[in-house]
């Protein structure tokens, strides 16, 4: 066992939680790690206090009006084969407040029973507040079990404020269907960058619905991702301008072996000043990329890891 | 050295065999900086590919010291020695330039390492090692970032296809530098540079010059350049070669 702060975890959730939140010490401001179905270690600061739900599983994380440079980990992860758990995750954010959100949730799976973490995470980000917010999931394990991930993001954006999203699934999870809704007030700003891989016979749909209410608000919903082995993917991106605004929607993808993509790029114009653009392209990896690597000395498996590894940095 | 023996090249194009290389034979010595010249279409990309291995010959055969490469790989190639900067480089979406410099390097070089290789082709290195090889680079940037990544790879034999295309007149002169340079620290290995430019065909040991797949003068640069002055194997640097007559 490892002495994580005044909890004890194991050498597999260490790894999971280095995976998923970059942490190899417990992190410095507020924080919740959920283990195994469980709060595990949780801690507050002055300015932003995390309490668990009294009617369902999950935590509301109050931060203060103006609160500045602080950032709140909330860690999930799983190694106990079998386990099945929805959690609500509630954010309320102060307006004027300036702060990182890092959540991310990694499933080790070493049984025959399937393992799911569906995470509903609302943000209320009030008016002029920044938040950056990352997420990344993973998966390992030799079971046959799958490793399941279901997240569902909710943000609700007032006047001016800005929202940066960064969503992360690189390996191991099997099946995944995530949604992410948002609903922009005048001047709001929502970044949204996805970077997905997906190998052997994993599964995954993200569907994006972003509603652009206020004069100036503002989205940009940039994917990439690869999709290899037997792999299956489907984004689907709706944008809908409902006022004065401006949105724009990418995806880019790489396609290897027997994988597949379906891209639904959407756009909805109900008010005339609405600037909506949407980018979608899907191809496998040029042919003169990999001899390009090749007249360096890399073989072609190789070239192919590199152009990948730098696709989705 | 490299020697090719009776190359010839064909390809399968709208219905009809067509020949791109026709009987080529020659040899490459070392410590020697050789240009190929010609014109357009005469077939100088399509011998450094065959050399670089992205094509392999119809007929005849290929020898890197002595050994047959006729149907090596291009990696392997690539790690006997062979190095080469594409005509028209190639584009990559995340990766940064740092990340191209060392997989030709093939070692973990540090940032100030990679960077010297950037200042050797005249970009400020500071403003480049990060960025993306990606669509936000001009012509000429990628095209000297191209040849930084051959500087990196330091070949035994260093391929060069037409390195002054969509390089400014100012830049030219250091890209002759860069290519004197390497040639003043030659020891075993040699340089093939493919290129127009009276300037680059200036500095050479030895002149190729091929026309429609055919190898049709070869010699020493004394010998050869004054037959090509004024043709379009030889552009002065202030002319395009669009300007020059089709020699
Ligand atoms: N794979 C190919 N298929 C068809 N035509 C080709 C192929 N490769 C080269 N060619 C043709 O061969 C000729 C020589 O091309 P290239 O080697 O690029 O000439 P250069 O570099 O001297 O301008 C050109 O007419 C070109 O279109
Ligand atoms: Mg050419």
């Amino acid at each position: 066992m490892i002495q994580f702060g005044n909890i004890q975890i194991d050498e597999i959730q260490m790894r999971l939680l280095e995976e998923v939140a970059d942490l190899h010490s417990v992190p410095e401001g507020a924080f919740n790690i959920r283990s195994n179905g469980k709060s595990a270690a949780r801690f507050s600061t002055a300015n932003i206090e995390i309490e668990p739900k009294e009617d369902a599983s999950g935590i509301n994380v109050h931060i203060k009006p103006g609160t500045k440079n602080e950032s709140v980990h909330i860690p999930v992860v799983m190694t106990q084969s079998g386990l099945t758990e929805l959690v609500y995750n509630d954010f309320y954010i102060g307006e004027g407040c300036d702060v990182t959100i890092v959540a991310g949730c990694g499933i080790d799976n070493c049984g025959p029973k399937d393992s799911e973490h569906d995470g509903i995470h609302r943000f209320y980000v009030g008016k002029g507040a920044k938040i950056r917010y990352v997420e990344k999931h993973y998966g390992s394990g030799t079971g046959t079990g799958k490793r399941i991930l279901n997240p569902g993001t909710e943000v609700y954006m007032e006047e001016n404020s800005t929202m940066e999203m960064e969503m992360v699934q690189i390996k191991g999870v099997d099946d995944t269907d995530r949604t992410t809704t948002a609903e922009l007030a005048a001047g709001a700003r929502l970044v949204v960058r996805e970077r997905l891989m997906t190998h052997d016979k994993q599964r995954a749909t993200s569907t994006y619905v972003v509603n652009l209410n206020g004069e100036g608000a503002t989205a940009d919903v940039v994917s990439r991702s690869v999709a290899r082995d037997d792999s299956y993917q489907k984004f689907d991106a709706k944008i809908i301008g409902n006022a004065p605004c401006s949105g724009h929607t990418e995806c880019d993808s790489i396609i290897m072996d027997n994988g597949r993509i379906l891209a639904v790029p959407g756009l909805e114009a109900n008010d005339v000043d609405a600037a909506l653009v949407h980018e979608a392209a899907i191809g496998k990896i040029a042919g003169d990329q990999i001899i390009k690597l090749m007249t360096l000395g890399l073989t072609e498996q190789e070239a192919e890891e590199q152009i990948i590894n730098g696709f989705l940095k | 050295m490299l020697e090719l023996r009776n190359i010839t090249f064909d390809v399968h194009d709208d219905g009809q065999d067509k020949e791109i290389i026709r009987d080529v034979s020659l040899t490459l010595p070392d410590r020697k900086l050789i240009v190929v010249t010609g014109p357009n279409g005469g077939g100088k990309s399509t011998l450094a590919r065959l050399i670089a291995g992205i094509e392999t010959p119809t007929s005849g055969q290929i020898l890197l010291n002595g050994e047959d490469i006729t149907h090596m790989s291009i990696t392997d190639r690539a790690k006997k020695g062979i190095g080469f900067a594409f005509q028209q480089p190639v584009r990559f979406k995340g990766l940064q330039v740092l990340d191209l410099i060392r997989l030709a390097a093939g070692k973990h070089l540090t940032v100030v390492d990679a960077c010297a290789y950037l200042s050797k082709v005249g970009l400020c290195a500071r403003d480049y090692i990060n960025r993306e090889v990606n669509s936000s680079l001009s012509g000429g940037e990628l095209k000297r970032i191209e040849i930084a990544t051959v500087l990196a790879k330091a070949p035994s034999l260093a391929i060069f296809d037409e390195p002054e295309a969509g390089i400014d007149l100012w830049s030219f002169q250091n890209l002759i530098d860069v290519f004197q340079r390497l040639r003043e620290h030659i020891q075993d290995s040699s340089i093939l540079i493919i290129s127009h430019q009276e300037r680059i065909l200036n500095i050479a040991d030895e002149i190729i010059v091929l026309r429609d797949g055919h190898l049709v003068r070869k010699g020493s640069k004394d010998e050869i350049l004054p037959e090509l002055i004024g043709t379009s194997a030889a552009i002065p640097t202030c002319r395009g070669p669009e300007e020059s007559e089709a020699m």
